[in-house]
């Protein structure tokens, strides 16, 4: 697609923008209620009832957002997009060894964040459900689940921190803001940041172009 | 249709191993969490200071607010504890007048069966003896139901239980007056069982001649929430 001088490259499908702006709500109105719920300094804020069922049905819509995407969604390309975030190859390992190599769709980074991020999630489903379920059945109620639903909480904040540095702030990689907002790239951003995705893309046209 | 990649055969599933190591390590924290949490709390009690008060709170104190109600608001000035039931005088207390009782204070640790505890909290109020001197319990009376303020919560101690050398009706908290959050003006505090036996922002005490079960135990909690003394 041409836009003035600039060229731009198709990066996330309307699929994968929905699940990471799903994941992105989710987390934020779900921090919010949750810090109001358990924090002293906020407990007294509000209607206690409502910010409860704001957290409750905050989660459940999370995962009904989710399993409708995969049910309505493209899910063949959500199924490739796994399969690239699923695989190292020689090139992503050695980057993670602060090696310069060549970048594909995703960079090791970036691989390990989606592998962090889709692992917290679940993480937090099954503890969120065991907080609510122990207070109705004792036998599914363990010390440790708060203790686990918390630290997600901890390290998640870390990990938002340093995401929202790299997406919006640092200026060498916070054009890829636009490819998750508008779901394309400018060709020499991608060109500098994820070669052998934009070689891949090359590859896979030429050969529509040869088919067609 | 498929597309020759130079390095795909060489792909590792790195993605998916690092996706189950984490939702297995995590699952299993159920188990080692509580420890490792408190190990951790010890390090970052240092580094508190510099968080937003909101999460310093959470390292430094470690308390976290319960309640099955919006927290409810009491003027010092007009709320008042009713003592009925089984007793030969009923009465209704001022907070001045529970402030006018003979003072205790104590240190003690504060455990939620949820499995969060506080250390050291530095309780400040009346002891339940010589708040019944006050209305002289009849030989029946063999219980002691406790009615939160909040209209919904409740919960009940045997005499011998609330006559616990720690046991309390407290009105300060670490060395000032109750907060809302923590019950204000005055909270039940009986270290040796867990928190839910506190009941917050109470107003009246009932001397019965026996137990009931309370709002959690008619969801199923122990009566008896004795805390286990494991750790």
């Amino acid at each position: 697609m041409r836009d003035g001088e600039k060229t731009y490259l198709k990066r996330f499908s309307r699929s994968e923008r929905a699940v990471h702006w799903i994941h992105a709500a989710a987390f934020f109105v779900l921090l919010g209620s949750g810090l109001v719920l358990y924090l002293p300094s906020l407990a007294a804020i509000g209607n206690r009832g409502f910010v409860k069922d704001v957290h409750l049905y905050t989660a459940i819509a999370w995962a009904f957002a989710l399993l409708a995407v995969v049910a309505f969604g493209d899910r063949k390309g959500l199924r490739r997009t796994l399969n690239d975030l699923d695989g190292f190859d020689l090139d992503d390992r050695l980057w993670l060894r602060r090696y310069p190599t060549k970048q594909g769709r995703f960079n090791a980074g970036q691989k390990l964040n989606a592998a962090v991020t889709a692992a917290f999630a679940v993480l937090f489903a099954i503890s969120g459900i065991l907080l609510w379920y122990g207070e109705r059945d004792t036998r599914f109620r363990f010390a440790g689940t708060i203790v686990l639903h918390d630290g997600l909480m901890w390290i998640s904040l870390v990990l938002l921190a340093g995401h929202l540095y790299l997406s919006v702030i640092y200026p060498r990689t916070r054009h890829s803001l636009r490819g998750i907002v508008r779901g394309d790239v400018e060709l020499q951003w991608a060109l500098e940041h994820h070669p052998k995705w934009v070689k891949d893309v090359r590859a896979s046209e030429m050969e529509d172009g040869a088919q067609g | 249709m498929d597309i020759e990649r130079p390095t795909a055969e060489d792909a590792r599933p790195y993605g998916r191993r690092t996706f189950l190591a984490l939702v297995a390590g995590g699952a299993s924290s159920l188990l080692w969490g509580p420890a490792a949490w408190s190990i951790a709390r010890d390090v970052l009690l240092p580094v508190a200071g510099v968080l937003p008060p909101p999460l310093g709170d959470l390292v430094r104190s470690g308390w976290r607010i319960y309640s099955v109600t919006s927290i409810p608001h009491f003027d010092r000035a007009t709320w008042s504890l009713k003592i009925d039931g089984l007793v030969e005088r009923p009465i209704e207390l001022s907070y001045a007048d529970l402030r006018a009782l003979p003072r205790a204070e104590q240190v003690t640790d504060f455990h939620c069966v949820t499995g969060w505890s506080v250390s050291n909290v530095r309780w400040g109020g009346v002891r339940f003896s010589d708040l019944l001197a006050v209305a002289r319990p009849l030989p029946a009376a063999r219980a002691l139901g406790f009615f939160s303020g909040d209209g919904a919560y409740s919960d009940s101690l045997t005499m011998d239980q609330a006559q616990l050398a720690d046991a309390m009706l407290a009105y300060e908290m670490d060395g000032a007056p109750l907060t809302r959050p923590h019950g204000a003006p005055v909270r039940v505090v009986i270290p040796e069982m867990y928190g839910y036996k506190g009941v917050k922002w109470l107003n009246r005490i009932t001397l019965l001649d026996q137990p009931f079960d309370g709002y959690w135990e008619n969801r199923g909690y122990d009566r008896n929430a004795w805390i286990d003394h494991h750790a």
